[in-house]
């Protein structure tokens, strides 16, 4: 097992390598910088820039420096103020020496904002889109398990095919159909949700509502699935051979085991919810990350897209890694290595 | 000999299809006894006809704009959105019925502009399932058919390429292109990419976004078809008579795993399609004032509370062709393999 989860995170930093190495390469492998303009600024101002912002150096340097500067955690001491170049993302006092700190993730300074870091930007702006997401996966959980367990219990009567029917409208239909939609009817029309905003739980319902219903209708059809195949099986006729009631049967032998294959789908819905957040946020107007990036990326942001692009490829890499192994645990007839 | 003619006609009719039918025939016998999947088609039908005579079937031009029309709306939209009040009435809203869905806030007529943008999605519809074929099938057949180290790499390639996040690297590459092919001096490639793109409405850019992020799946897929295919025994007799690579690939391995790759494409075809949209929804996709879809969400999205309408039906007409792709998609597997109906 140790070897396994050893493999598999090994594999997701190498993935997650290969994307700050492609999304470096694709931002500067272009002509004109960051600070191209309509009008074109002094020669020597650009310079003065790109030598600020360690742009003059090789490309490969400059990558090794950005690579540097997020991985490689660093131990200070002494009076420390906040500078645009020295922002690290996680800060641990420890409990030695003259007030010395474990430092770690360097995303650097903003070209655009010049007085904020990414860093400064992901934690004004992340916890948002975080609060966004596990409120959404919470809804779909809520939602989409209970619609696929009856839908499978109810097989092909009006139930099931009620269900199915709304999880099949979830699945076709992408976030940026539902927002509209769902801002009229519990907006325009029936005025009981405020449209836009941030702030209240009032206005969380209607994004986390639009983003977990896509989610939902995936886990419904994979529960309906995985609880039919697990019907089928022969400890499921042992357990109704013995004698037990139905409703043991399905509670403590079907449900737990139909689970497991549910589990695989929080790597893609991470996945999912993540595209979502573009649409949703810039729909109702809520200032996460993924609004941001939006932004960002047409500013030619480098430290902003590199740093939004590798933290959201982290979240989906681990995601993933950690619902491998969560599989692995939970199946016991699955062989690791 | 007549009693014996009338006893067995039972018995033909029960077995006639089950003879003269071949694998196609079966499918299509299946899925015009699907109902959903029989009206996707019709949707989709009418839809590519709509697109392909845009000209004749839209009432005025998609990029005709009379500004003193802006945000009007015929009688019948009031109708249906009650927050929706005309001006005689102490309102905002401008009656104007010569636009059959209103028009957008540039005095555009709304079902001209959805007409022509069902060209778009329909196009990456058409494209995406194309490239990705092509490459996938390409990459699969190598791995798959050749093996060894050159399978090694392809394989590792696309378990990279797969971990990405496909969302992410399609905007970044976006932003990439429009950014850095505009303003470029005449004669050179990247001045050549940006006109045809231009000339295209921005689509070329979002079709090589595109296309370079979907292959991945199919090239598995081909792949995995190929090394079960391939030691089958019809191969392996293939092959003892003598029959070249090619012949093999050609004649006994892509007849045996086209049926899945289009079962395949079609349930990836909204996918390419929502792709679309959203690029065009965050203002990377198509360029204004190429109408699409997304675009048109977009827009109309900033003014949903006062014009219901300008958001609405784009978002239902983009609605109605990602359920019949699902339809058709769903309705093709279960009539080509009838083995995974109802599993996912």
């Amino acid at each position: 097992m140790g070897k396994f989860v050893f493999q598999r995170f090994m594999w997701a930093a190498l993935v997650l390598f290969v994307v700050a190495m492609t999304t470096f390469l694709l931002m500067h492998a272009v002509p004109g910088g960051p600070f191209s303009r309509d009008k074109p600024l002094p020669a020597q101002t650009i310079a003065q820039l790109n030598k600020k912002y360690n742009l003059d150096v090789p490309l490969t340097e400059q990558f090794l420096d950005y690579v540097g500067d997020i991985i490689v955690p660093v131990v200070l001491t002494g009076a420390q103020q906040k500078s645009l170049d020295h922002d690290y993302l996680f800060s641990v006092r420890l409990p030695f020496g003259d007030n010395a700190t474990f430092r770690w993730a360097n995303f650097g300074p903003s070209f655009k904002s010049t007085s904020r870091t990414v860093n400064d930007i992901f934690r004004d702006n992340f916890p948002i889109s975080f609060q966004l997401g596990i409120v959404s996966l919470i809804v779909a959980t809520v939602i989409g398990l209970p619609l696929g367990v009856i839908s499978a219990l109810k097989r092909n009567t009006v139930y099931d095919y009620a269900g199915m029917g709304v999880a099949i409208l979830g699945v076709s239909v992408p976030v940026i159909i539902t927002a509209p939609f769902l801002q009229y009817l519990f907006g325009v029309e029936w005025k009981l949700l405020p449209l836009t905003g941030w702030g209240t739980p009032n206005q969380l319902i209607l994004p986390a509502l639009t983003l977990g219903f896509g989610s939902a209708a995936i886990i419904a059809r994979l529960t309906r699935a995985s609880l039919l195949q697990v019907l089928n099986e022969d400890y499921i006729r042992t357990a109704r051979a013995k004698g037990l009631g139905e409703g043991r049967v399905v509670n403590v032998h079907a449900l737990k085991n139909c689970l497991i294959p549910v589990v695989t789908v929080f790597g893609p819905l991470m996945a999912y919810l993540v595209t979502g957040t573009f649409v949703v946020e810039t729909i109702f107007g809520i200032p996460g990350m993924g609004r941001f990036f939006v932004t960002s990326i047409t500013g030619r942001d480098y430290p902003v897209i590199m740093g939004t692009i590798l933290v959201f490829a982290a979240l989906l890499v681990l995601a993933n890694a950690l619902v491998d192994v969560a599989y692995v645990w939970l199946d016991p007839r699955i062989r690791f290595g | 000999m007549t009693t014996i003619k009338e006893t067995t006609i039972p018995v033909v009719r029960l077995r006639k299809p089950a003879e003269s039918r071949s694998l196609w025939g079966d499918a299509l016998f299946r899925l015009r006894r699907n109902r959903a999947a029989v009206i996707g088609v019709i949707v989709l039908v009418l839809t590519i006809v709509i697109a392909i005579f845009a000209p004749v079937f839209a009432p005025k031009n998609y990029d005709a704009a009379v500004l003193s029309d802006n945000n009007a709306a015929p009688d019948w939209i009031l109708r249906v959105f009650p927050t929706m009040i005309s001006r005689d009435q102490g309102g905002y809203v401008t009656i104007n019925n010569s636009y059959p869905l209103g028009a957008d806030k540039l005095g555009r007529d709304l079902l001209s502009r959805i007409i022509y943008g069902a060209r778009v999605s329909l196009e990456v519809a058409l494209i995406g399932p194309l490239i990705s074929i092509i490459v996938g099938v390409i990459v699969g057949l190598l791995a798959g058919y050749v093996g060894g180290r050159v399978d090694n790499v392809l394989m590792r390639v696309v378990d990279i390429m797969y971990a990405f996040p496909t969302l992410l690297l399609i905007i970044l590459m976006m932003a990439v292109f429009r950014t850095s092919f505009e303003g470029q001096q005449p004669g050179t490639l990247a001045y050549s990419l940006n006109r045809l793109d231009s000339s295209m409405g921005g689509l070329l850019f979002v079709f090589v976004g595109i296309g370079l992020t979907a292959w991945m799946g199919m090239a598995r897929l081909v792949r995995a078809q190929v090394l079960s295919v391939r030691e089958l025994t019809y191969v392996e007799a293939a092959r003892s008579v003598g029959a070249g690579s090619l012949t093999i690939i050609y004649k006994h391995i892509l007849p045996n795993i086209v049926g899945t790759l289009i079962v395949a494409q079609t349930l990836d075809i909204p996918t390419y399609i929502s792709y679309e949209a959203f690029l065009s929804f965050i203002g990377l996709g198509v360029k204004p004032p190429t109408p699409s879809w997304g675009s048109m969400i977009s827009d109309g999205a900033q003014a949903i509370q006062t014009f219901p309408n300008q958001t609405l039906f784009p978002a239902l007409a983009l609605a109605l062709v990602m359920f019949a792709f699902n339809f058709l998609g769903d309705g093709l597997r279960d009539a080509l393999d009838p083995r995974l109906r109802g599993v996912d």
